[in-house]
């Protein structure tokens, strides 16, 4: 191109007394960055197509690259932004919706940042997780307001199905199409062998996976991919997905490039078309057609399964979680703006929806003022990005958290945000076979169970810390949570008091 | 115990040494021959006499191989009979066996040429002696005269190369190396040798030696300071021979390398060995065919019942500098690359689906591949013929056979 | 005997299997410097690759190994399981190379010699270091 108005992103720094010209970085980069000038006998980087995903500078023997963004810069203006600007010259030149991946990644507050935990202190002992018994597991599903016993002792209260989680933390749903085969069977491994779920997203189950059904939440979505009855009955729970964090108030779109054999047959869509999830269900335009389609469900699998609906948090999250809980479902999941998505137009995702610690903890306290809280557990979702967050999502109300992004980065990820192009080089958000081997799932697994293991370590520690030694006993104890830098209404939404009060 | 006799100390009889101790342990084992060394490996009296290989390296086996193995020599002694369960030494001596191993190699074979008599500095090229004997001749400029475009005689060229003499070269046939190369790949070889100096006269032979002179049938006369002989070989099979045994271009053994006297067996050079890529009996003088009819020879001696199969013509060897590997048969639909630049040629040979045979001059990596084909006669619709034509890969096999051979999964 | 194996499931072919054989097994001290000045060490391992499938072949370590059979020198030799070449007494006759059925002997135009795996015995590397260095556990030391 003759004019080129935006430059790259980056730039790709080789060192060149270090380059032993192996050429790793040129094979494995799949936007083709890097290649072998055998006349010239050296290595030339093309950082116009980077995408910064880090894949070669981890695979490169001797450390010779690294990645640093372009210091050419546009003339310094607060208000227009050299990324702003560069979008207007994309969309001038595409006329096309600016796509993008993963979570919301502007400078927002986080406000898991601004929220400190209580530790005891000589009135009240500390509780040392090596020495002493910890429980961290947890169940999911409605609780009975009450328990009524029979003349010979045993429970007479009907109890509901529930999922046991062994900790707190399940792995998002991520469909099998948005990610690669390698990665599903990676989380679906990892839940097994960690006592957790993982979620197949809209993208239905792959046969091969049905043996991990016991730790498997099968989703429902407004495409409703994949679902038929071996499905719903294989899952351990059926989430019904009523918007995502990451784009609130929009479907999904999984174009046709990546809608491969397999993927097509675990949809049931034919290969190459497009598979596009219209925003609304079209079936649900009220909390009642919600509750039908939650009976529907629990009619189709006989009542043994709990239903979980999985809403986006949005301005008023809290009135519809109370409609979701009076609607019979069994938990609510609740995902926050910082969300990730394997592809979203940006506008969206950078601007749509609300914080979920807020979110969170208006839900919580409604479901209580309403005297519901019992009727449904509360997941949250929504970046949870280590074990103080899911923390103190507890205290704030949350029975347990979703993961992806983390998980995602348990295997690998980057956090290039470049979903969408299908062209992952980790190997996770592709279906390209050469890519997708990347992905070896006997590591992947194991990286996910050390995760989920050191995070479980450290949760122990943190509310052993407290003087709690079950996590049933943090779930809403707010008073372990105190505010720093947070005006008045944060504080009060939240529900805790300001560090030092 | 029993006593194992073994005449010969080359290739062979050190594979049966090592055959008879993987199955006994006890039993004494006398090695008897009549050069004067420790076991040295015969091909290497060419790198010797170049002085790429020294003194101590020209050893086939390490310096306490019999001493480790236990085994009695005999070294400088000459067997000159067999039978009864004795072999009868040239002193007269006798030594006792209850099986016994002829492993007597081969000896130049030195027709009869007019004047050779005359030629005070004549040489062969089979032994570590022949090979010092040629050493104490040799300075640079030396004028020698090869007999001969074989293998020996090529390996000496080289080796009197490097020594800086100047060579001539004369073999009645028309093409060097006519038992391992065909006509193209001589052609290729012929010219790389001459562009290092060395001078080829082919199709023609000696008519008339003088002490410092030959005259050659096409009329040209070649000076030279000495002459070494190497237009062949014939198999040592004179001790089975008299003693009653079946002996044919060699000694004749079955599958166990059994000769057809009761407890003696025969391995290497002097015997005849069955050629699975053509079908033929023939001599296949070649050091690893000779090591593994040894060993084969050893078990069966010491009563572990083997057999040997699967033996096929096949060479690795290279001179001036450029490589050549070749195995199995030529007779057959050959499939021929070359590039002449690069001094690179590839013949593949195939007949019956299967690969039969081949030659890989210049670029030769990898050949074993090819060889594996020719001795497991893997059937060539079982592999992928395009990869199979474009170079030796395991790739070309399909994922089975590659998951059997590579990952341990039978 | 714990040999090497590759898992053509899980091959990228990226090559570095060869690069961490060449530069453990060239005396250099590091990567860098086995590679500096234009030089090009061998390696033992060598990648194949066709569009979807690829794998790395190394010495089998045979029980029953042709290469040592066939040496001429007695450069080969097997020692608890493990076929290795002492290089000194190699003279590049090649004849190993002709024998072994897998290709895995690999010839130097630099050395003249042969290069073998000796599964790391001769280096101070521990397990073989194309083991160690696979990005995606293609390649596996184990016994089978």
């Amino acid at each position: 191109m003759a004019l080129n108005y935006f430059q790259p992103l980056f730039d790709v720094i080789r060192d060149k007394d270090r380059c032993i010209k192996c050429r790793a970085c040129e094979r494995q980069c799949a936007n083709e960055v890097h290649h072998y000038d055998a006349e010239l006998d050296k290595m030339i980087s093309n950082s116009q197509t980077c995408v910064d995903c880090q894949r070669c500078v981890c695979i490169c023997p001797t450390s010779a690259l690294k990645i640093t963004d372009n210091p050419n810069k546009f003339r310094n203006n607060s208000n227009w932004s050299q990324r702003v600007m560069t979008e207007v010259y994309k969309q001038a030149e595409t006329g096309g919706v600016l796509l993008c991946a993963m979570g919301n990644p502007k400078e927002y507050p986080v406000y898991w940042d601004k929220i400190l935990l209580n530790a005891s202190q000589v009135t009240n002992p500390p509780i040392d997780p090596l020495r002493e018994p910890m429980e961290t597991r947890v169940f999911l599903g409605k609780k009975p307001r009450s328990v009524t016993f029979k003349e010979d002792g045993s429970i007479d209260t009907k109890i509901t199905p529930t999922l046991e989680l062994s900790t707190p933390i399940m792995f998002s749903a991520m469909s099998y199409g948005s990610i690669s085969r390698n990665a599903h069977e990676s989380l679906a491994r990892a839940a097994a062998e960690l006592g957790i779920y993982y979620n197949t997203g809209e993208g239905g189950l792959h046969k091969d996976f049905y043996k991990y059904g016991p730790n498997t939440i099968v989703q429902v979505a407004s495409g409703r991919f994949g679902v038929f009855k071996d499905y719903l009955e294989t899952g351990a729970a059926i989430e019904i997905k009523m918007g995502q964090g990451a784009k609130p108030g929009i479907g999904g779109h999984l174009p046709g490039a990546k809608i491969l054999e397999d993927v097509s047959k675990t949809r049931m869509i034919p290969m190459g078309t497009d598979a596009i999830s219209p925003a609304p269900h079209h079936d649900i335009y009220s909390i009642e057609d919600l509750r039908q389609l939650v009976f529907s469900l629990k009619e189709a699998t006989e009542y043994k399964k709990p239903i979980i609906v999985k809403i986006a948090a949005v301005h008023n999250v809290a009135a519809i979680a109370s409609g979701i809980a009076r609607s019979g479902a069994d938990i609510i999941a609740i995902d926050g703006y910082r969300g990730g998505t394997g592809a979203a137009p940006t506008r969206i995702r950078d601007n749509v929806g609300i914080p979920i610690e807020l979110a969170l903890a208006s839900v919580d306290q409604r479901l209580r003022d309403e005297g519901i809280r019992n009727e449904v557990s509360v997941v949250v979702a929504g970046s949870v990005r280590s074990s103080s967050d899911v923390v103190k999502a507890i205290a704030l109300g949350a029975d347990a958290c979703y993961i992806g992004t983390a998980a995602l980065l348990a295997l690998g990820c980057h956090l290039c945000r470049s979903c969408q192009t299908g062209k992952c080089n980790w190997g996770i958000a592709t279906q390209r076979p050469d890519l997708v081997k990347r992905l070896n799932p006997n590591i992947g697994y194991h990286r996910l169970v050390n995760l989920v293991h050191a995070w479980d370590h450290e949760i122990k520690e943190m509310i052993g810390g407290m003087g709690i030694n079950s996590i049933e006993a943090l779930r809403g104890n707010r008073l372990m949570l105190r505010g720093i830098g947070l005006n008045e209404k944060e504080l009060e939404i939240l529900g805790i008091r300001h560090a030092g009060q | 115990m029993k006593k194992y006799v073994i005449i010969g100390n080359s290739a062979a009889a050190i594979g049966a040494v090592q055959g008879i101790r993987s199955v006994d342990t006890e039993g004494m084992i006398t090695v008897i021959s009549d050069e004067p060394y420790h076991t040295y490996s015969r091909p290497l009296i060419s790198y010797w006499l170049e002085g790429k290989v020294t003194d101590e390296k020209i050893y086939y086996r390490e310096p306490d191989f019999y001493e480790k193995n236990n085994v009695m020599t005999m070294f400088g002694t000459r067997a000159v009979a067999i039978g009864g369960g004795y072999v009868t030494l040239a002193n007269g001596g006798k030594v006792q066996y209850d099986k016994l191993l002829v492993a007597t190699g081969s000896k130049p074979f030195v027709p009869p040429m007019a004047g050779l008599e005359d030629v005070k500095d004549k040489f062969t090229f089979m032994t570590w002696d022949s090979a010092k004997a040629i050493k104490e001749k040799v300075t640079s400029g030396t004028k020698v005269l090869i007999i001969g475009a074989g293998l020996i005689g090529l390996k000496c060229a080289e080796a009197l190369y490097h020594l800086e003499a100047d060579i001539t070269v004369v073999d009645l046939a028309d093409r060097i190396l006519p038992s391992i190369l065909d006509v193209r790949a001589g052609q290729i070889m012929q010219k790389h040798i001459e562009s290092k100096g060395t001078k080829f006269i082919l199709g023609t032979s000696v008519e008339q030696f003088s002490e410092h002179s030959a005259k050659l049938t096409n009329g040209d006369t070649v000076d030279f300071d000495i002459v070494v002989i190497a237009v062949g070989v014939r198999p040592n099979t004179e001790l089975v021979s008299e003693a009653g045994g079946k002996v044919e271009k060699g000694i004749i053994t079955d599958l166990t390398q059994k000769t057809t006297i009761p407890d003696v067996y025969a391995a290497g050079d002097c015997t005849v060995s069955y050629d699975s890529s053509s079908d033929t009996q023939k001599i296949l003088a070649l050091l690893p065919n000779a090591f593994m009819q040894g060993e084969v020879a050893g078990k069966n001696m010491a009563g572990e019942e083997t057999v040997y199969l699967n033996a096929i013509p096949m060479n690795a060897i290279g001179f001036y500098g450029l490589h050549i590997i070749t195995a199995g048969s030529y007779d057959g639909q050959a499939d021929v690359t070359e590039n002449e630049e690069k001094e690179q040629y590839k013949k593949l040979v195939f007949k019956d689906g299967l690969l039969k045979g081949y030659i890989l001059m210049g670029d030769v990596a990898r050949a074993g591949i090819y060889t594996s084909m020719i001795r497991e006669r893997i059937p060539l619709e079982d592999v992928d013929i395009e990869l199979l034509r474009t170079r030796p890969q395991m790739m070309m096999f399909g994922k089975a056979r590659r998951d059997e051979k590579l990952a341990g999964k039978m | 005997m714990k040999k090497v194996y590759v898992n053509e499931e899980w091959c990228l072919a990226c090559h570095l299997c060869e690069y961490y054989c060449a530069a453990a097994n060239s005396g250099a001290e590091n990567m860098i410097k086995a590679f500096a000045n234009g030089k090009k060490p061998i390696s033992a391992i060598q990648v194949e690759e066709s569009d979807s499938i690829n794998f790395a072949v190394q010495c089998r370590h045979c029980p029953v190994p042709l290469c040592v059979k066939s040496c001429i020198t007695g450069a080969l030799s097997v020692k608890d399981g493990v076929v290795s070449c002492d290089e000194s007494r190699c003279v590049g006759c090649y004849t190993c190379v002709l024998a072994c059925p897998y290709g895995c002997i690999v010839t130097s135009e630099q050395s003249k010699v042969i290069r073998k795996c000796d599964l790391c015995t001769k280096n101070n590397n521990g397990d073989p270091v194309c083991v160690k260095g696979c990005p995606n556990r293609a390649i596996v030391f184990e016994e089978r």
